[in-house]
């Protein structure tokens, strides 16, 4: 196997008495796109708060990019490189594409002028477009703002957001939960811009085809516990069920949940 | 259909159904309400036949009535520069009430760091400080000014910021501790008799000149800079901003900063330009600064506005209130008619919004 892009030991979250999250070991290698599954309250979304910061674990670790890291907030994941799609979608409406795509990192010119620094909007246009052409997303016109496009558009748009930066690994929590077929059709061909591209990938999904058309490995989660580590190939939709409903736990996991 | 440059992945993009930006509206409605008044002013029977824009007089050889402009934009002038920073406020999604008593209460401060020593030959009569203040430099009372401004500005910032309590209330409180500072400051007695040098700030025209001046600084600070981008950004999706990195309550305190001390800027005209500051100074100009704001095309829910909106929504303000005299119409109605054009603005800007959702 490639080299680890990503691995936790023991990571727990409490929330005062609820153990959302429990002694989660995971593995992700590089180029590598896994899908979490399980329940609603499982601790998927938990899981993913975790590890991009917006939340502080209660107990163990983190290592990114082969050095244990603790970040304070979703910048400080972003900065080393974790790029995450929020369930809710982190755009402002008001602005178009390039603003949303820079939000909180924008190309300035003239610095020395603090938070007067001016805005370079033609650099921000051009790597725009080429992260747009990375990820062939569709968008008719990137100086639209954000409020009169489609559920679908702006989905590609926040996610265009991980092409345009070259991150190390891309997490998206549910992408296309609320699209229609042909928009996460376009979702889905975006995905596997990234698997062409060699990105890691952590997929959260409730969708059963699409988690088996586009990753590599399967984990999922129950009652705040990782119950199951299964390589697409050898397992079925069936199987993966079991395993979220309780009707199965992997051997590994045994007593675990 | 035309193709974009900017069209990317082949879909094709119309640039006939980009949108209209919003201050042609603002502009076209400008015109349409000079043009109705000039209409009343030529059927109106007790009008004999005024002009209300163009200069009917043989004497002089002018197109405009020029004096009535002058007036229009002299009488805006000092609201619109409090509108400037009420603007940068909306658009992060808070609100400004505490504008208006800080115009009475920095007017007050300010004039007492500006009196000079002999009126007349005689010892000034309204001396509120001994003799070391009189005929201080002109950049003192300014500064004092501009700082009494920043220091409620961060206040108020940092109650919406931190306390998380809505900006109306954080502000409407404000707007009475800020009245209270302006009755106490002399117990109720004006302050008059500056110095020549103060006196000039706001002479003549030049309330006009720094309103069209500052409107110019803040146009391209919300355009170009990443203040004004935050701004926007925080105004249209606050938790986007915030999980975007932006330091949104650093940036709140900083937005309601500017917009104080672009209010106490304005006190500074205004007392200079009056000779004089009373404690009730600046009476509903907080009101008037932010129907200038909502005249102007910038939404109360945040997000979306511009200087050259407000500008313009000041211009129509002043315009409004020049016609309403023009046309003799009882200084009683006038308020009145105002509130009906304000609810107006934004009913209309509602409507636009709605249709141009339903368009897509």
């Amino acid at each position: 196997m490639s080299e680890i892009i990503l691995e936790t030991r023991g990571l727990t979250k409490h929330y005062g008495g609820v153990h959302a999250l429990n002694d989660a070991d995971f593995l992700l290698h590089k180029g590598e796109h896994v899908a979490i599954m399980g329940d609603n309250g499982a601790g998927k979304s938990t899981f993913v708060r975790q590890i991009t910061g917006v939340e502080q674990r209660t107990s163990g670790t983190v290592s990114f990019d082969g050095k244990e890291v603790h970040f304070s907030g979703p910048i400080d994941a972003r900065e080393a490189g974790i790029e995450t799609v929020f369930q809710t979608l982190a755009l402002a409406d008001d602005l178009d594409v390039p603003d949303n795509l820079f939000l909180g990192r924008e190309i300035t010119k003239c610095d020395w002028l603090g938070p007067f620094r001016l805005l370079d909007y033609k650099a921000m246009r051009e790597a725009t477009l080429a992260g747009l052409e990375r990820t062939a997303v569709k968008i008719p016109n990137i100086r639209n703002t954000i409020q009169n496009m489609s559920g679908g558009q702006r989905q590609c748009v926040a996610i265009a957001r991980t092409a345009t930066f070259s991150s190390k690994m891309t997490i998206m929590d549910e992408p296309t939960a609320a699209l229609g077929v042909q928009e996460t059709a376009q979702v889905e061909n975006i995905i596997r811009t990234l698997k062409d591209n060699g990105e890691p990938l952590i997929l959260v999904s409730h969708n059963m085809r699409q988690v088996f058309d586009l990753v590599d490995r399967i984990i999922v989660f129950r009652r705040g516990r990782i119950v199951a580590n299964l390589n697409v190939s050898e397992t079925d939709g069936q199987d993966v069920v079991a395993y979220i409903t309780g009707a199965k736990t992997g051997a590994e996991y045994e007593g675990a949940a | 259909m035309a193709r974009s440059t900017q069209s990317t992945g082949g879909l094709d993009f119309d640039r006939s159904r980009r949108a209209w930006p919003n201050e042609l509206n603002i502009f076209i409605a400008l015109i349409l309400i000079i043009g109705i008044f000039e209409i009343l002013g030529q059927t109106l029977p007790y009008m004999n036949e005024q002009s209300f824009l163009f200069d009917t007089r043989d004497r002089f050889d002018s197109i405009f009535n020029e004096a009535r402009l002058r007036i229009i934009i002299l009488q805006v002038a000092i609201i619109g520069i409090i509108a400037l920073g009420v603007t940068q406020v909306i658009i992060s999604g808070g609100i400004d009430l505490s504008s208006g008593p800080l115009v009475g209460a920095t007017a007050m401060i300010v004039m007492s760091f500006a009196q000079t020593e002999l009126v007349n030959g005689g010892p000034n009569p309204k001396a509120v400080f001994g003799q070391w203040a009189f005929d201080l430099p002109i950049l003192l009372p300014i500064i004092v000014g501009l700082a009494f401004g920043a220091m409620i500005g961060a206040i108020n910032g940092s109650l919406i910021a931190f306390t998380r309590i809505p900006p109306f209330i954080a502000t409407l409180g404000m707007f009475l501790i800020c009245r209270g500072i302006a009755q106490a400051w002399t117990r109720g007695k004006p302050v008059s008799f500056p110095t020549e040098g103060y006196a000039g700030l706001g002479s003549g025209m030049m309330p006009v000149y720094w309103f069209f001046g500052l409107a110019v600084v803040f146009h391209c600070v919300l355009k170009y800079t990443v203040y004004g981008k935050h701004t926007y950004a925080i105004g249209s999706n606050e938790d986007a901003a915030r999980m975007s990195g932006i330091n949104v309550q650093k940036h709140k305190v900083m937005v309601y900063m500017i917009a104080s001390m672009l209010a106490a800027f304005a006190a500074i005209i205004l007392s200079s330009k009056n000779l004089t500051a009373q404690s009730g100074m600046g009476i509903f100009y907080e009101l008037y600064a932010i129907a200038m704001a909502v005249i102007g095309g910038v939404s109360l829910t945040g997000g979306r506005g511009s200087i050259i909106g407000t500008v313009l929504g000041a211009m129509v303000f002043g315009v409004i209130q020049s016609g309403f005299t023009y046309v003799k119409l009882d200084a009683y109605y006038q308020l009145m008619a105002m509130g009906v054009i304000i609810i107006g603005a934004v009913v209309l800007d509602k409507v636009r919004q709605e249709r141009a959702a339903s368009r897509k």
